[in-house]
């Protein structure tokens, strides 16, 4: 009796949690609702076969107890019931698995006008580039790293001389275009996660990933790290501020280019630029010292 | 010796009765024993005793979590250090070991009616280098730097450089080379389950004779035996990357403006491996489990299990399925985005047979006769609970809702759920039920329902709000959950609830082992067959069941496994080796 009536009260408390709790995702800035209605579907279908499911066992449990001279009923098989369930459960996943699916395509497949925006991921701080008036990004090599050359553009790429070079400070974009995110790490793998984009993907050396979205709403956003990279891993704080076209161009006008920074006069200045690696072989303690004061 | 008539369709006798090699003193008889039952104790043993770090382990990281910023001592590394110490003790040296060297030991020769598994010098192997691999890892502890921070999942680059806890000093070749012992010392063993069940049933006991326990971990055994060696092969490679310097998942790396000595080596083959070991490792856990549970409700709702050819053929289907799902792991690591596809729909597939399950379960309830002992109550729990994080595998395995979710607590919840909670939930009804064969005693009642009621209801409220941590967008493996935009003052004070239940379901745990140990010697007696159930282990002539298990003859199976509430029967149970037939008979052929 009392376990039949804990078997409803977790169904009624796990339905009663999700619909009153504070705790539910962030305001979405990003065209992905696609995925949160994809969810939501899914919380609807699942939600209702752990309820059916739980209540038939506590109908079991109540109705089937066992009482003095009761006897259960010796029913081996049941084709037909099997067969059934069988039918409803393959339905009920095919209506989980074809929107998502569906999404998943949009998800894969980039609009051919979104702009290109490349992440480098390192240990422990995110940096950006940006091409250039030519609208492509120059090659890139990790082995071509140095102190000034933190993104390890290839010199000898024509391409790469007018990509803006955005070291360990906060990326803007501008609100409603869409952009391709090429990720690349130059140590570990890392993870580019805004929470309210839903979008995330991993950085892998040595690769370039990529994930596609349109911002849709301006204001400022953190970017968490959401693969294991070391202690420093829960520092790996950046932020992106979603622009109007007006503030964004003007921002864009105050950053420099990959040729600019590395042209000998300016490598005095690379100071200026929070977080960054002056010496090779800084040690661990010095890093997460730096990372964790920004 | 009974006589068979060939009219019962049952063979003779094909080997004469021979002595048995018996140990002749205490060593060969507690020690180096080679009898199933004693390796069977030994590797459960030995599997607690690392289980009980790995909970000590989870308290520490719930303290930091719960309360940030309060406990100096866990810094950052302590912290990687210690959730990557619980996850693998807790998937690898503790479920793993339990499920298949402990109860796969103790019930596979009892269950299949032979005398013992069919190498016993092997499996006695088998355990002392499992316990060999338990000392490496534990010495990680006292190793200079310490144990390896690297997450259990081991991912290279970090997991072997110097930002990484471990990742240059010992840790992570203490870790590697205790991986590697485990998979020989699971190899010898994983052998002997599947020539035992396969080659030393005894006569009458085909294979759609046995029950649903040895199928799960026969299963399970299969699969360990293919899956181990993707993660052999991958400890061997990083620990040669580590070691020797060479480049097998190391691509050129810039680590902290210093170019390291690697080139061209790829970090996702390394997820590959471990992933194509990993995923079955999830039904390697899963499926014993499964066997378990079904003949727990069978047994204890005196019905029998509903479906049984049905049962058998998922957990076939199931074991080969997982064989070709393990991508769903890596659907944001940066692979071809269109194995995405592919991989949701084999993972989506694999909800259809284990559904099946759940309402074959939930259908052995239905028009029983349901006593509510502690295994059963330990049975209704898993069942609520591995379906409630079987379901929110659906989110996870359909590939554009993962996005979001995955490498959020969101995971953390729904693994802790089916594989962590679900299973030890099996794994506590499965000794309460066991216990009284193994010591002839039963364990407390009281003690036994407190402790079912605290963990049952504890976990939940552990790992069910945790999920919309995640949903908020809370990443997991974070030390430190400070500065973030995201998080609400009262999800802090969720992590802080959460952390308290932790350490109420931690303290029920201490009561569980008190119970262990005192009914050895005080628990009620409970002579042959408390439960009144129809398996071989309850028909031994003497319990604890003596070195041979069933003294000079070798039982005779004249019947399926779930003989219960047969109509026309005096008792609601008919044992498998009881001849004689009570009407048509009804039993899957």
């Amino acid at each position: 009796m009392a376990v039949a009536l804990v078997l409803v009260l977790i169904v009624v408390g796990s339905v009663l949690f999700h619909l009153l709790s504070p705790w539910w995702w962030t305001p979405i800035a990003s065209n992905w609702a696609y995925i949160d209605n994809t969810i939501i579907i899914t919380f609807w279908i699942t939600g209702f076969v752990f309820a059916a499911v739980v209540l038939f066992m506590a109908y079991c449990v109540f109705r089937f107890r066992h009482r003095e001279g009761n006897r259960a009923a010796y029913e081996p098989e049941n084709k037909r019931l099997e067969s059934w369930l069988t039918i409803v459960t393959a339905v009920g996943v095919t209506a989980l698995l074809v929107p998502g699916l569906f999404v998943w395509s949009r998800f894969v497949h980039v609009p051919s006008d979104a702009t290109d925006v490349e992440v480098v991921g390192q240990q422990w701080q995110w940096s950006f580039r940006l091409p250039g008036k030519d609208g492509k990004l120059g090659t890139s090599d990790t082995r071509d790293v140095t102190a000034d050359n933190p993104l390890g553009v290839i010199a000898s790429d024509p391409n790469g001389q007018d990509d803006v070079v955005v070291e360990a400070a906060d990326l803007h974009l501008p609100v409603g275009k869409p952009v391709k995110m090429l990720l690349r790490s130059i140590d570990v793998l890392h993870d580019f996660y805004v929470p309210e984009f839903r979008a995330k993907m991993d950085m892998i050396p040595g690769s370039v990933t990529y994930f596609w979205f349109t911002p849709t709403k301006t204001g400022t956003f953190q970017v968490l790290c959401a693969e294991l990279c070391g202690q420093g891993h829960p520092l790996m704080h950046g932020v992106v501020m979603v622009d109007t076209q007006q503030d964004y161009v003007a921002w864009l006008g105050q950053q420099q280019t990959f040729a600019q920074l590395s042209a000998p006069q300016q490598t005095g200045s690379a100071d200026q630029a929070p977080g960054k690696t002056t010496a090779s072989g800084l040690k661990i303690a010095a890093r997460l010292e730096t990372v964790g004061s920004r | 010796m009974v006589d068979i008539t060939p009219a019962d369709g049952i063979p003779p006798a094909e080997v004469a009765e021979v002595e048995l090699y018996h140990p002749h003193s205490w060593w060969t008889k507690y020690v180096f024993s080679q009898d199933a039952k004693v390796i069977a104790i030994q590797y459960s043993a030995t599997a607690t005793g690392i289980g009980l770090v790995a909970l000590v382990l989870s308290w520490l990281m719930r303290l930091q979590l719960g309360f940030p910023g309060t406990f100096d001592f866990i810094t950052p590394e302590a912290y990687y250090q210690f959730i990557t110490m619980h996850g693998m003790i807790m998937v690898i040296y503790l479920l793993t070991a339990l499920f298949l060297g402990g109860f796969g030991n103790y019930l596979i020769p009892l269950m299949v009616g032979a005398r013992d598994m069919v190498f016993p010098y092997v499996n006695m192997l088998s355990y002392w280098i499992y316990l060999l691999a338990v000392l490496v890892l534990v010495s990680s502890f006292f190793a200079p730097g310490g144990p390896t921070g690297a997450g259990w999942t081991l991912y290279p680059p970090q997991a072997i450089m110097s930002g990484t806890p471990g990742g240059q000093d010992w840790g992570i070749i203490l870790m590697l080379s205790s991986l590697i012992l485990f998979i020989i010392g699971f190899t010898m063993g994983g052998l002997n389950y599947v020539v035992t069940v396969l080659q030393g049933r005894t006569r009458g006991m085909t294979m759609m004779r046995l029950p649903l326990t040895v199928w799960g971990i026969f299963t399970a055994t299969v699969m360990a035996l293919l899956a181990f060696p993707a993660l052999f092969v991958a400890s061997v490679m990083m620990l040669l990357d580590r070691v020797l310097g060479t480049s097998f998942f190391m691509p050129a790396i810039s680590e902290m403006g210093e170019q390291l000595p690697h080139n061209g080596g790829s970090p996702i083959l390394f997820q590959h491996l471990f992933w194509f070991f990993g995923h079955p490792e999830v039904y390697i856990v899963a499926l014993p489990a499964f066997g378990i549970v079904s003949d727990l409700i069978s047994t204890h709702a005196r019905k029998n299990i509903f479906g049984y050819r049905m049962m058998v053929w998922a957990i076939v289907g199931i074991g080969a399925l997982s064989f070709v799902v393990w991508a769903h792991h890596m659907y944001v690591s940066g692979m071809h985005p269109y194995f995405g596809f592919f991989f949701a729909t084999t993972t989506l597939i694999i909800a259809i047979p284990t559904a099946i399950k759940v309402y074959n379960w939930v259908l052995t309830l239905w028009r029983g006769d349901i006593h509510l002992t502690i295994p059963m109550l330990f049975a209704l729990a898993f069942i609520v609970t591995f379906v409630n994080g079987g379901l929110t595998g659906l989110f996870l395995g359909n590939v554009v809702v993962d996005v979001p979710l995955s490498d959020t607590m969101f995971v953390v919840a729904h693994f802790h759920m089916v594989m962590g909670v679900a299973p030890i939930l099996v794994v506590f009804g499965a000794i309460y039920h066991w216990y009284p064969k193994a010591t002839g005693r039963m364990l407390n009642e009281t003690l036994g329902r407190f402790h079912f009621w605290v963990t049952f209801l504890g976990a939940y409220l552990i790992f069910f709000p945790m999920h919309y941590l995640g949903l908020m967008g809370v990443p997991r493996r974070y030390a430190e959950l400070t500065d973030m935009t995201i998080m609400t003052e009262s999800a802090h004070h969720l992590n802080s609830f959460i952390s308290i239940m932790a350490f109420i379901v931690g303290f029920a745990q201490m009561v569980f082992l008190f119970n262990l140990i005192w009914s050895i010697r005080h628990g009620r007696e409970a002579g042959g067959n408390p439960w009144r159930a129809t398996t071989l282990e309850w028909q031994t002539p003497q319990t604890p069941p003596a070195h041979g298990n069933f003294g000079k003859d070798l039982p005779i199976v004249y019947r399926w496994a779930y003989d219960y509430s047969v109509p026309g029967a005096k008792e609601d149970f008919i044992p498998q080796n009881m001849p004689g037939s009570f009407g048509p008979s009804r039993e899957p052929a």
